[in-house]
């Protein structure tokens, strides 16, 4: 089959626990931005069971043919059953492009269905593009630890395939006045694929439980002030601010915050209005969780820290002079606004 | 019970530079370490092997100075570690390796040995892509469970495994069919430390070595040839500006101005969005 059949930016809108995934939306605003580099179109695919309704939100942020295959087979998510269903769609329409969530579900996913299709797949990039020459889709992404970025390219296979890490694309304004195209697939579930049984779902407790990537305002905390007075200190702060508390890798090994509330490479990605880092060197595994940032604001002992590079303003002190002033400072300006 | 575990060897991510000139990564004077990850893998099957009897196998795929990381794996105790060797092998991206891989595990049950488990880490520190474990989970049809946090049980008459797997809010509890591959998450264990002992041993362990005729390895789906990606450039991403950094008595007072000044500051912390929450 020749490369020129397959036409299209396809993005999977990934559906959990009834919800959409907001890197969807994301992904679509870029698959937009992509696609009009390629005069092609944008296409959706939603999975799942109940999962239509999806649909009118897909053209909004951008969609112009949404492919919808809603199933009460696929209530679950199955790594067999869905990268069956999204080879099929593909094989079918034969898209140039696929974009997928690099969350945990999108990861599990792409893996299965790039070895079926023989696509080339980039994972958790940071940056996409299309090759003024080759018209090929051009994936950056951070390697060695962030040391390094690469970018990268297929030179065969179809579709192209890259994930993208939740928050990294800026989330595209929707117009719910926008027309596209809804079409039904049906794609039975075959009973011999369903070997893997979800026997129970434990949800994180709801005061554990904090998605710090969606957080405005993040206090984060690092070795440096990792005693139980200074996670006090940074939680006052935080809640003085309308902020979540999150850290550094250390501070998830001694037990003080939860594996969740870690930023950096084996952590999230976070990219709030305002950071807050206290006690955190910056190291460069840190620094590539949380440098997109807005406005950093950090704190450090040492004058040298390499926190201090990407910090938007610096504060040369320890955290137990700094913050208790921080607060009062703060406090006294928010009583006057 | 035979498990295998996929371990790969990584320079520590710390240390590696790019070169300016020639643009191209430098490594020398680099430590090579076995993937944090497939540490805890390893530590996972010889567990699981202490609980339900049976052998515990390594395979990599690498250059030959991979043969260390082996060896590391066996000073921690495992049965037979295998080295997948071959020039064909270089350049190979994700979807390459997990080819080899499976073709490595397929000559194993070829030569009688039936794998009823394989273990994968996460991902791999040098290049984070987590696609491996999925890709050769696929190609030998095997049930894949990824994000392990916890195994457990295994029923090996009913030929199922029970595991915990983190999701984004929530942990789920999944049983899959035997054989299964699992991708372990780093909290799910602590790898133990190699013993004296296992160190002697495993200096005068024996390294099998496969080249791609061993595994049957069509040269059309390795290597370059079998690549679908490709590294058109890399580059030192450009740092980010700092800004003012404020020392002294007057230190904190002075900062507040700027950070109250702020345009994200104010909208997030007293604007709208950002509603202050006392
Ligand atoms: C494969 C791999 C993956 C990793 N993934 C992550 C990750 O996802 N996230 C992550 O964070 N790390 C990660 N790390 C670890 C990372 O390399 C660093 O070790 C870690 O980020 C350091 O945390 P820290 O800055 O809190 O501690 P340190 O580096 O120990 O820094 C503590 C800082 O506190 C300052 N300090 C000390 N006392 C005070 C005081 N009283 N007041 C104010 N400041 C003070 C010190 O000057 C110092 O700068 C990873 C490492 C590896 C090898
Ligand atoms: N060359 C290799 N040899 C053996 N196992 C590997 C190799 N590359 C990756 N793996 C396995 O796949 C996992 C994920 O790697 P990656 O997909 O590169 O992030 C690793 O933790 C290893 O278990």
């Amino acid at each position: 089959m020749s490369d020129q059949e397959w036409k299209g930016v396809l993005v999977f809108i990934e559906v959990t626990d009834g919800k959409v995934q907001e890197v969807g939306w994301e992904l679509l605003g870029e698959a937009k931005k992509l696609a009009s580099k390629i005069n092609q179109n944008v296409q959706a695919l939603i999975i799942g069971h109940d999962v239509e309704k999806f649909a009118k939100d897909a053209i909004a942020y951008g969609a112009d043919v949404v492919y919808v295959v809603d199933d009460p087979g696929y209530k679950n998510y199955i790594t067999k059953t869905y990268a069956k269903a999204f080879v099929e769609i593909v094989n079918k329409h034969k898209p140039d492009i696929a974009l997928i969530g690099a969350t945990n579900l999108g990861r599990d996913l792409s893996g299965a269905i790039a070895t079926v299709l023989k696509a080339g797949l980039t994972a958790d990039c940071t940056g996409l593009d299309i090759d003024d020459q080759s018209k090929k889709l051009l994936s950056t992404r951070p390697t060695f630890g962030g040391n390094i970025m690469a970018t990268i390219f297929c030179q065969k296979g179809k579709p192209q395939m890259s994930t993208v890490r939740p928050k990294v694309m800026k989330m595209p304004e929707p117009d719910p006045k926008r027309q596209g195209q809804v079409i039904k697939e049906s794609v039975p579930v075959d009973p011999k694929d369903l070997t893997v049984k979800i026997l129970e779902y434990i949800p994180d407790s709801c005061l554990e439980s904090v998605e710090i990537e969606h957080a405005k305002i993040l206090v984060a905390g690092g070795r440096g002030c990792n005693t139980p007075a200074g996670l006090d200190k940074l939680k006052e702060l935080a809640k003085l601010i309308g902020g979540e508390l999150c850290g550094s890798r250390p501070l998830v090994e001694s037990g003080a915050i939860t594996a969740d509330r870690q930023v950096g490479q084996t952590g999230k990605t976070v990219v709030p209005r305002v950071y807050i880092a206290v006690g955190i060197s910056g190291a460069i595994q840190h620094l590539v969780g949380m440098q997109n940032s807005d406005c950093i604001i950090a704190i450090n002992s040492d004058p040298n820290a390499p926190i201090f590079k990407v910090a938007t303003v610096s504060i040369v002190g320890s955290w137990q002079a700094i913050v208790p002033a921080m607060i009062e400072e703060l406090k006294k300006r928010m009583g006057r606004q | 019970m035979h498990i295998v575990v996929l371990i790969k060897q990584v320079p520590d991510t710390q240390e590696v530079k790019i070169d300016p000139e020639k643009n191209t990564i430098v490594r020398a004077g680099v430590e090579s370490i076995v993937n944090p990850f497939d540490m805890n893998a390893t530590e996972l099957a010889l567990q699981l092997r202490e609980q339900y009897g049976g052998k515990v196998t390594v395979i990599t795929m690498g250059p030959p100075q991979a043969a260390m990381a082996l060896k590391e794996t066996f000073s921690m105790g495992v049965d037979r570690v295998i080295l997948l060797q071959d020039r064909g092998f270089a350049a190979s991206d994700t979807l390459a390796t997990s080819y080899v891989l499976a073709q490595g595990i397929k000559r194993l049950e070829a030569d009688g040995e039936k794998v009823d488990l394989v273990i994968c880490g996460k991902q791999a520190v040098d290049g984070d892509t987590a696609q491996t474990g999925p890709g050769v989970a696929c190609r030998l049809s095997f049930d894949q469970i990824t994000y392990v946090t916890q195994v457990d049980k295994i029923d090996l008459d009913a030929r199922t495994i029970v595991a915990r797997r983190r999701l984004a809010k929530g942990v789920q509890v999944v049983q899959a069919q035997l054989p299964a591959l699992l991708t372990v998450e780093k909290d799910i264990n602590e790898p133990r430390y190699a013993t004296l002992r296992g160190i002697i041993a495993s200096e005068r362990a024996k390294v099998i070595e496969w080249c791609a005729a061993d595994i049957k390895a069509d040269a059309e789906q390795i290597g370059f040839k079998g690549s679908p990606t490709w590294v058109k450039r890399i580059f030192t991403p450009p740092p980010r500006e700092g800004g003012p950094k404020f020392d002294g008595p007057d230190a904190v007072k002075k900062a507040l101005e700027v950070v109250l000044d702020n345009q994200h500051f104010k909208e997030a912390v007293f604007g709208e969005e950002g509603v202050c929450k006392r």
